[in-house]
């Protein structure tokens, strides 16, 4: 492995373990490590790749194999896979295992009702970060605008929203 | 913990492996557009069976708490209960796999396209489209905190460490962690009641 490889490696274990409440928390860690810290994309490629992971199906942030293969080929989608989902998931495993033990401590609820709203409040700097690259003039406000009021008011499949802005997205100024 | 399987799996049948990998595989290649979680819930409560509503929540609640993906963090969870650690793989495996290969490939395809103007038009307008959603979301799931001046303040005082002072999030974890948990301390007379609020719209990751 040379140094790039271990970096990558690197870079996805550290945000695997400071992902608390889920991956959007943890959106702008990453953009500032892969986009200001190591500059290994810029803030359109970033916001491309985002918008890649949310055409999969599954975890969105499977779009780390896509950064790490822009970095350094199909080593570095392996090692971008294996550094974000392999701590997390190692612990989750382990942690599963005593948190039954703690069933009756108090502070098992206190951790739960605290963490919430750092989660919230992290969500809502990840929802923040990708706007930033992704919100730049008023035909975008109106595209996320629209997208935010259906959800939030109505019950439709998020998955026909996000084409919609697809093809909506053939028409954007650029 | 000397024995292979976690709490809880002892008074369970056991499932077979590809049974757990395939249904598993199944929900990841057909969760589209976010909440993985309601999928899970689909196919692990109503279609499998494997869980009743009460364990899938205990199940939500750990995978909440740590630190990864709620859909990966499930699967290594429900996997583990399920068949101990080959059940955790089998499950880890099916629902990252559908989603990887797929994410991979137009990776690949992006790197060749990286200056098409249609392309870059198509996943603007997706990511501008997942703006929306992430927020829609994040007031879903936040609904509950909005209504307390003390998470109220937690919220604020992230976003403006992390969108506005760019502080590193282990730094914010540091500080605001301790903090939050401390201001939710054990209280003798007045128990905290379980906040299950946004468990059915978390978000998919």
């Amino acid at each position: 492995m040379n140094d790039t490889n271990w970096t990558v490696l690197g870079v996805f274990s550290l945000l695997s373990v400071l992902a608390v409440g889920g991956g959007t928390a943890v959106l702008p860690e990453m953009k500032a490590l892969t986009v200001t810290s190591h500059q290994w994309l810029t803030d359109d490629q970033f916001r491309n790749i985002y918008g890649l992971g949310q055409i999969a199906p599954g975890p969105n942030m499977l779009m780390v194999i896509v950064i790490g293969y822009h970095v350094a080929g199909l080593p570095g989608a392996a090692l971008a896979f294996a550094g974000f989902f392999g701590p997390a998931s190692v612990l989750a495993f382990a942690a599963s295992r005593v948190w039954n033990r703690f069933e009756g401590s108090p502070w098992r609820l206190s951790v739960q009702r605290g963490l919430a709203p750092l989660a919230v409040g992290l969500m809502a700097a990840g929802t923040i970060a990708i706007a930033r690259t992704a919100i730049t003039g008023p035909a975008t406000i109106a595209l996320a605008a629209a997208v935010f009021g259906i959800l939030y008011f109505t019950r439709t499949n998020p998955a026909l929203l996000i084409l919609a802005g697809g093809v909506a997205g053939l028409f954007l100024p650029h | 913990m000397s024995d292979a399987q976690a709490p809880g799996a002892s008074s369970r049948a056991p499932v077979a492996l590809p049974d757990i990998f395939f249904t598993f595989l199944l929900i990841g290649a057909t969760s589209f557009g976010g909440g993985v979680v309601a999928y899970l819930r689909n196919g692990l409560v109503v279609s499998k069976q494997w869980f009743d509503e009460e364990e899938f929540l205990s199940l939500l609640e750990i995978s909440q708490a740590l630190p990864g993906l709620n859909a990966t963090n499930m699967a290594v969870v429900a996997g583990d209960r399920l068949r101990g650690p080959a059940g955790a793989a089998a499950a880890f495996a099916g629902i990252t796999l559908p989603g990887s290969l797929l994410v991979f490939v137009l990776g690949v395809l992006y790197a060749a396209n990286h200056s098409n103007p249609e392309v870059n038009g198509v996943l603007h307008g997706v990511a501008a489209a997942s703006v929306g959603l992430l927020a829609a979301v994040t007031l879903q799931v936040g609904h509950r905190q909005f209504e307390h001046l003390r998470d109220i303040a937690i919220i604020a005082a992230v976003i403006i460490m992390v969108s506005v002072l760019h502080l590193p999030l282990p730094l914010v974890l540091l500080i605001v962690a301790p903090i939050a948990i401390f201001l939710y301390r054990p209280h003798p007379e007045r128990p905290l009641a379980p906040d299950r609020s946004g468990h059915d719209n978390k978000p998919a990751d």
